[in-house]
């Protein structure tokens, strides 16, 4: 829950504003953007997302950074995975 | 990962980098002096002792562990009348999965699942209002934990909820804020804390400028900082630093993700949806007053605690759980009188233990305490 995850859009939804679809640890998932809209997120940048929700624009190598952090966390971040796996965000 | 992207992590991984950080903390500390910083959130203590931060510190410089792991603050009481809630006639309870096995005084969600209560384990607030949306003959209520960094979604959501009119979704709201908390801390006259590395994400939401106060009005420098080993004893060296020259300031290590501003889209929905409780009963921490949030009249369709007019449980903590003390950075977690025999994470007492990001989960996980035990056992 506490764990932030770097995820690329992949495209914003046309038809319902506000929610993009993102590649999140290798799976496409639908995440709300309309907390990051200032920032004019588009396909290929990265957000840093919390429980569905983009909250900030990060480059491409802090995405990387805290990927590579995740990954050591182990446990903790499988089972985040896995959780946003189960998640039908629409 | 490109070239470029391993160059990165590299560096932020470099253990002569971080013995190069290191060195120039141990020149900063003035002879016979002592350093108390607490690191705040419960997602910098996973690294300090994940990484074992503390190896590369000199003696004077210690490092408390903070209030900042929402599983860990949430008392016994909301757990039990949360429970209350899953346990009425057509009510299907939502919960993050860090939280499931959290024990209430008469047991854990977990435990409410077995005896046949519907409790589910969703990733977003979104997904509740999914379920909500998919079950209108079943009151679906999302219980909702957490510090600024997912309190907006809770807002977000509930202004959605408002927006397709639903109506059997409601929130059973026990977000929490991070300022009042502090302000309890350093009110606490029996710690010694000279400065704070502060948190990164719940900065994202609330931004640098809230913790002037602590650094203009109480004298304590305070860092905003990373979550890489390097993040952490590069604010370790820019405290040292102030503290060295005299200074007081709020200081951004973390500026990769961190604006000074904070995300004013998240702070409106925060604002539009919730405002402060009088009161709230942290764990370990006792009642700090406006350190939580509740739904505003105007979204109280979408009140859990209206709509089912919980018994707001009071509930003491186990008398053997030290978690209070921990969380106030009085004792380390070992030092608790349960720690590691009775209270594991496989089987908790405290809720410390509970998260992957409570500072006695930390410690058990990574086996620091030994040296930690080394230490104290050769300083006795």
């Amino acid at each position: 829950m506490c764990l932030g995850i770097p995820g690329e859009v992949v495209r914003l939804d046309a038809e319902r504003p506000g929610m993009a679809t993102v590649n999140v640890g290798g799976a496409r998932r639908e995440v709300n953007v309309m907390l990051v809209e200032e920032d004019r997120v588009g396909p290929g940048d990265w957000v840093l997302i919390h429980v569905g929700f983009a909250l900030a624009k990060i480059d491409e190598e802090e995405a990387r950074l805290t990927l590579s952090h995740l990954e050591e966390m182990g446990q903790a971040y499988r089972d985040e995975l896995r959780a946003i796996a189960e998640s039908r965000i629409d | 990962m490109t070239a470029a992207g391993m160059r990165f992590v590299d560096e932020f991984r470099d253990r002569e980098k971080a013995r190069g950080v290191a060195a120039q903390i141990a020149k900063l500390c003035e002879p016979g002096r002592h350093y108390g910083l607490m690191e705040i959130c419960g997602g910098h203590t996973h690294t300090i002792y994940k990484h074992g931060i503390e190896d590369y510190l000199p003696e004077a410089v210690q490092l408390v562990h903070g209030p900042g792991c929402p599983v860990c603050v949430i008392p016994m009481g909301r757990v039990d009348d949360a429970i209350w809630i899953a346990e009425q006639e057509g009510v299907t309870m939502t919960s993050f999965g860090d939280l499931l096995r959290v024990p209430g005084s008469r047991g854990s969600f977990l435990d409410a699942k077995a005896r046949g209560c519907d409790i589910r384990m969703v990733y977003s607030p979104l997904d509740s209002l999914r379920i909500a949306r998919d079950n209108p003959d079943r009151q679906v209520v999302f219980m909702a934990i957490g510090f600024e960094t997912t309190t907006p979604s809770t807002a977000m959501t509930v202004l959605r909820a408002a927006a397709e009119g639903l109506e059997n979704f409601s929130v059973f709201c026990n977000h929490v804020t991070i300022i009042p908390a502090l302000q309890a801390i350093l009110a606490s006259p029996d710690l010694h804390i000279d400065g704070f590395i502060g948190p990164g994400h719940v900065s994202t939401v609330i931004g640098c400028e809230p913790y002037r106060f602590i650094a203009e009005e109480r004298g304590r420098p305070f860092v905003v900082a990373g979550f890489e080993p390097l993040d952490i004893l590069q604010s370790i060296q820019m405290l040292l630093l102030q503290l060295h020259e005299g200074r007081s300031e709020v200081e951004n290590q973390y500026t990769r993700v961190v604006p000074w501003e904070g995300n004013q889209k998240a702070l409106q929905a925060i604002d539009e949806v919730m405002e402060p409780r009088p009161t709230f009963e942290w764990r370990g921490l006792g009642w700090i007053p406006d350190s939580a949030m509740r739904l505003r009249e105007r979204y109280a369709r979408f009140d859990a605690e209206r709509i089912f007019q919980v018994p707001a449980t009071r509930v003491a903590d186990p008398p053997a759980c030290q978690c209070g003390e921990v969380l106030r950075g009085m004792i380390k977690p070992w030092e608790c009188r349960v720690f590691g025999t009775a209270c594991t994470p496989e089987t908790p007492i405290g809720t410390c233990m509970v998260s992957s990001e409570g500072a006695c989960a930390a410690y058990y996980n990574f086996g620091r305490f030994s040296r930690q035990r080394v230490r104290q056992a050769s300083s006795a």
